[in-house]
């Protein structure tokens, strides 16, 4: 087996093992470092796919910084180690309409990813569709086609991210007296 | 069986001789500490263990090895012994994309040079960011996990003044990609090779420091301030906070945290050397050598560092962040913001 393949296998895993943990975890504070774990892991899936920006963008973006802000929100708030006990008797999340809810749920995403496998069946092993260009590897490459292409979409987050931060500023400040 | 590539052979003993070069970078710091606090305050530092006392870090070592290893009883188990972890592997980690001279046969020691690096990325600007950036969790996690009130204000006062100060340290980078167009280490110090003539006499050599001063200044400054030096060493301020973030931490776990703090130092100070200072060029000097001019100007950085920190008294804590936020941040957007128009006008 190429190096390669067993890269992929052991970031695939760890990726998926970790998402998995994430949500049977009663601690939240462990769970955000599990989310962290996968986040790392699909970065080591990105230079597998020879494209060491994206990767380093998912580590400093995601892993980086949304996890810290997550882990404070955490700390802060104190959010309890949850009670297994308590969990049955008193969620919210435990009423029978939302259980029906959720379980419609996931048994359309489960459908939604068998769906998904059996139409890529045939296609494992093919090489993907333009990767002989380097499109993705090259830091130059990215920013010229994000400021000429895809200049208005770049913008237009611009714009809303712009608008977010003044509305949380606006929201968080103290009034004068 | 199959022969093994000897460039393999190459790469883990690079490895092996980083990583231990690293370790031994740390000790050779916290002796030197030791005595250029000594040489400031007019006395004489460690003279016993060893000549001039160069044994002390060593012995320093055995004492934590030896010392009982404590857990408070409120603590997290699982996190508070990963929380180490996580500080001294990304403090490691970071130096892996560092280049530290330009190939090298070794004076003729190896038949073919082998280039002085672990890993030539061509992101590798952005990796020791990232690298950066993970180190955060090993102080929270710390704090956090303690349980107790004084390492817990010490891990998020070292969080919040991390995230503050990493904006200034990634304008300070993107300035320098601005002006070498690439960033990979490597290719940025050749950037730097030669000088700048006047009348056809060398002046000046071309490094990034003469076009970048400001730039080298914050990031100089965001550098300390990540790596929780004196003037900014805010999250073990003795008089406030006992140790800070490694408070319930003894023996070994509190060596990890130490060991990571002065890896950190090398690596912030080999990557200003590579950005700013020419890497390996000494212009007048020849290039073959140039791990050894590379040496010599990581060691003037660090000392640059012991000195700024027997020197300034700390700051208050809201001055670090209205530093941070009020002066330095938009200094250095300023400073990038001139750096493209520069860049844009003179053609890099």
């Amino acid at each position: 087996m190429a190096l390669n393949t067993v890269f992929f296998y052991l970031f695939g895993g760890l990726a998926v093992v970790a998402s998995l943990l994430v949500i049977g975890q009663r601690n939240p504070i462990y769970s955000v470092l599990l989310l962290i774990a996968s986040f790392a892991a699909l970065s080591g899936l990105y230079i597998l796919l020879d494209s060491p920006f994206a990767a380093v963008t998912q580590m400093i973006v995601y892993a980086g910084a949304i996890m810290v802000l997550f882990l404070f929100v955490v700390m802060l708030l104190n959010v309890p180690r949850e009670d297994a006990a308590e969990w049955d008797r008193s969620h919210p999340l435990n009423k029978p309409g939302a259980r029906r809810l959720g379980t419609a749920l996931s048994v359309f995403v489960l459908v939604e990813f068998l769906w998904a496998v059996w139409h890529m069946a045939g296609r494992f092993g093919m090489p993907l569709k333009d990767t002989s260009a380097g499109s993705v590897s090259s830091v130059a490459a990215i920013g010229r086609s994000i400021f000429t292409d895809y200049a208005f979409p770049f913008e237009a987050t611009s714009i809303l991210i712009l608008a977010a931060m003044v509305g949380a500023v606006v929201l968080a400040r103290r009034e004068q007296e | 069986m199959p022969a093994i590539d000897p460039v393999v052979v190459v790469q883990i003993v690079l490895v092996v001789v980083v990583f231990h070069a690293l370790l031994l970078s740390a000790a050779g710091m916290v002796w030197a500490e030791r005595k250029v606090a000594a040489r400031l305050q007019q006395r004489f530092g460690p003279t016993m263990a060893g000549p001039a006392g160069l044994l002390q870090p060593f012995a320093d070592v055995l004492k934590l090895l030896f010392k009982e290893e404590l857990r408070p009883k409120a603590s997290d188990a699982v996190l508070f012994y990963i929380a180490p972890v996580i500080s001294v592997g990304t403090a490691f980690l970071a130096f892996c994309v560092v280049p530290f001279g330009p190939p090298t046969t070794f004076f003729g020691l190896l038949k073919e040079p082998i280039p002085l690096y672990v890993a030539d990325v061509n992101v590798a600007m952005l990796v020791v960011f990232a690298i950066a950036s993970m180190g955060v969790y090993g102080i929270v996690l710390a704090g956090w996990s303690s349980n107790s009130k004084y390492s817990l204000l010490g891990g998020l006062r070292s969080s919040a003044q991390m995230i503050s100060y990493e904006l200034c340290y990634g304008m300070a980078l993107a300035s320098v990609l601005l002006v070498a167009n690439s960033l990979s280490l490597k290719d940025v110090v050749e950037a730097q090779a030669g000088a700048w003539h006047l009348f056809g006499i060398p002046i000046l050599p071309r490094w990034f420091v003469f076009v970048q001063p400001v730039g080298f200044f914050i990031f100089m400054t965001a550098g300390i301030a990540e790596t929780n030096r004196a003037p900014f060493d805010f999250p073990e301020a003795e008089q406030e906070l006992v140790a800070g973030y490694h408070t319930e931490y003894s023996s070994m776990t509190f060596a990890m945290f130490f060991l990571a703090e002065y890896v950190n130092m090398v690596t912030v100070s080999a990557v200003a050397t590579n950005l700013f200072l020419g890497g390996w060029f000494l212009p007048p000097l020849p290039v073959w050598l140039g791990f050894v001019w590379w040496f010599a100007k990581l060691s003037v950085l660090l000392f640059f560092y012991l000195w700024i920190r027997w020197t300034l008294p700390r700051y208050r804590y809201d001055q670090l962040m209205q530093f941070g936020w009020k002066f330095l941040l938009p200094l250095s957007v300023v400073n990038l913001l001139v750096t493209a128009a520069g860049v844009l006008y003179f053609g890099s």
